[in-house]
């Protein structure tokens, strides 16, 4: 039975003789030796990890103007940071947009750029009050000019992450990054063998006090992070570390199509090798962490899981999804989160790092419940109009001018003799028709790529779907692809008149 | 060598390739084609020797063409290699070397720019593109 104190390891530190490897390392170390000759042997196993961590941003503080300012609202290159707390001290948060810039540049580039060494433009406004009377500062800060610049995130470093996949027929933009249609790729995060939660999935070390390796600096882990689930091995960390010591090695800007920005993160914590149960935890293979892919096309908190997966699979370059072969890639790198095992093992076998025990464990044994919502969800089939007027494919341009005039309906869902939908034409569609003097068949002018809703569908969902299309109408169709109604932009205009 | 040809939503309904195509006795690989109410864009192969007879008979007929003769551009510097382009080429052009370093095998490019949205750094570029 092995027991090592933290004292001892410091020690060891301390006098150049500690025995430290990378959690990568020990997994053959643990093969070779078993836990218990492990544990006598390794004294700290590193671990790292680099990835998009949207939850995550700086509190600077900014010092004092003449005349002095409350600072009410302040933005950074057009970036607004939250203020709603002492005069001039702000929170940039990493997925903050640019005002002006919109999803090309955001809080995790005002970070990045000041990490640089570059300069960004600070303009406050405030309402002026007797001790603050300044009400509108312009001006150009560096880092070197802040106070302080302290990082603080409250969610990273998740325990393992979902694996994202769309089943639908369109590419789809999202923080997992571009999803092709019909599974037609898997993304993933995580470093897999070198994750810190998962080298210590009890939080025997790990926990408030941790000493840890933030963006290339010393950092500390404040506590659990927002969302910590330890229930089901989804742990998280809320960590802080100063911005003016890390490196933009470790701190990177990220763009994600369609989603917005988010901030790399290069994190690393050690793992002080105490005893076997540790030594055997810090042995844990991408073979021996699983996760599961989901369906990111469903649009909704409880995505489907297609599988369950190891992240063996995940690195292996592709999975098997419904019978073919699809391919994944990673959106962390793992290229990096070695680098920072690494640099954080040489750190401590040159003295320069020494670990630390936790003042507080991590809640073990929690879980993250959905949020609670007061205020009724509106569904499809509550406002759609069913008394919808559809046309078959066969009839008359001058037909659907008709009823379009008698009906005022806009549009109208073209259907089969067997009332399938087929098609949709517009009031435009017959104008356009009418223009190039074209009086023929429905048929020849409808839309045949219509885009549908279905009654059980939330109405939030399809206001996005109306938007993205660019059009203002859905037939709402049942599972045999039958009209039974239709919803219209109006229709959801009205529920928000109802409501404010 | 590559081609990508653009087609107006006038030309779209007329057979203007295949006119091409039977007019110059050339043949045309097409690798990519992607059609709408309002344009047409088509990425095809074709013998190097042949592209100006095939030039001269797509423009004739109001198709816009342009060589794509700069496959996809990677910069390094700003790259962390976190490998989010690997799943969404269809060709294979990127890969991880045994250390985790991101490959890149530009001559398997078709310039279809679906990794120039997919990464996260905007690493990636594409001139014809733009």
């Amino acid at each position: 039975m092995v027991k090592k104190t933290i004292h001892e390891i410091n020690a060891r530190i301390r006098d150049g003789s500690v025995n430290v490897v990378t959690a990568e390392e020990m997994v053959n170390i643990v093969g070779e030796l078993g836990p218990e000759g492990a544990s006598r042997e390794v004294d700290v196993v590193t671990t790292g990890t680099f990835g998009a961590m949207c939850s995550s941003g700086v509190w600077f503080n900014f010092g004092h103007s003449e005349p002095p300012i409350k600072m009410q609202k302040v933005w950074m290159n057009d970036v607004e940071a939250y203020t709603g707390v002492a005069a001039v001290d702000a929170y940039m948060g990493a997925t903050q947009l640019s005002e002006s810039q919109g999803m090309d540049y955001g809080g995790a580039h005002v970070i990045e750029d000041l990490l640089r060494g570059k300069s960004v433009d600070v303009h406050a406004i405030s309402h002026g009050t007797d001790c603050y009377p300044r009400k509108v500062l312009d001006t150009s800060l560096s880092l070197d000019d802040m106070n302080q610049a302290i990082m603080i995130n409250p969610r990273n470093a998740y325990q393992k992450y979902n694996a994202a996949t769309n089943s639908s027929k369109q590419t789809i933009h999202t923080y997992m990054g571009s999803l092709l249609p019909r599974l037609g790729n898997v993304t993933y995060s995580g470093a897999g063998v070198l994750s810190p939660l998962s080298n210590d999935p009890e939080y025997l070390t790990i926990g408030t006090g941790t000493r840890i390796f933030l963006g290339g600096a010393q950092g500390y882990i404040v506590g659990q992070g927002t969302q910590h689930a330890s229930a089901g091995m989804f742990g998280t960390l809320m960590v802080q570390g100063d911005l003016k010591k890390m490196s933009p090695d470790y701190i990177r800007a990220a763009n994600f199509t369609g989603y917005g920005t988010s901030l790399y993160v290069g994190m690393g914590i050690p793992i002080p090798v105490l005893d076997e149960r540790i030594a055997q935890a810090t042995a844990v293979r991408d073979a021996d962490i699983t996760t599961s892919i989901l369906d990111y096309s469903v649009p909704s908190r409880d995505r489907p899981v297609l599988r369950k997966v190891t992240y063996e699979e995940l690195r292996s370059g592709h999975v098997e999804l419904e019978g073919r072969e699809v391919a994944t890639s990673s959106l962390s790198s793992f290229k990096r989160a070695r680098a920072i095992a690494s640099e954080l093992r040489d750190w401590i076998s040159r003295g320069d790092f020494f670990v630390s025990m936790p003042v507080e464990r991590l809640p073990g044994n929690t879980s993250s419940h959905a949020m609670k919502e007061t205020e009724g969800v509106s569904f499809v089939s509550d406002i759609m109009s069913v008394s919808v007027v559809t046309i078959e494919k066969d009839a008359s341009v001058y037909k659907a001018a008709k009823i379009i005039m008698e009906t005022a309906f806009n549009h109208l869902p073209v259907v089969s003799k067997d009332n399938v939908l087929v098609g949709i034409v517009t009031a435009w569609d017959i104008s356009k028709a009418v223009s190039q003097n074209k009086f023929d068949l429905v048929e020849d002018i409808m839309t045949r790529k219509v885009i549908t809703a279905r009654g059980d569908e939330q109405v939030a969902v399809v206001a996005r779907r109306l938007d993205q299309h660019g059009v203002s109408a859905l037939p709402v169709v049942n599972g045999g692809n039958h009209v039974v109604g239709i919803i219209t932009s109006d229709d959801i205009s009205k529920l928000f008149a109802r409501r404010h | 060598m590559k081609i990508k040809i653009n087609i107006s939503s006038e030309t779209v309904v007329k057979p203007i390739i295949a006119e091409s195509i039977l007019e110059t006795g050339v043949l045309l690989n097409v690798s990519q084609a992607h059609f709408d109410r309002s344009h047409g864009e088509i990425v095809a192969d074709v013998m190097e020797e042949h592209y100006e007879k095939m030039y001269k008979a797509l423009s004739s007929r109001g198709a816009r063409v342009t060589r794509l003769d700069s496959p996809i551009e990677w910069n390094e510097e700003e790259c962390v290699e976190c490998s989010a382009c690997i799943s969404v080429c269809p060709t294979r052009v990127f890969s991880l070397e045994e250390d985790y370093s991101l490959k890149v095998d530009k001559a398997k490019c078709i310039q279809c720019g679906t990794c120039v949205e997919m990464c996260p750094q905007r690493a990636l570029t594409l001139i014809n593109n733009k």
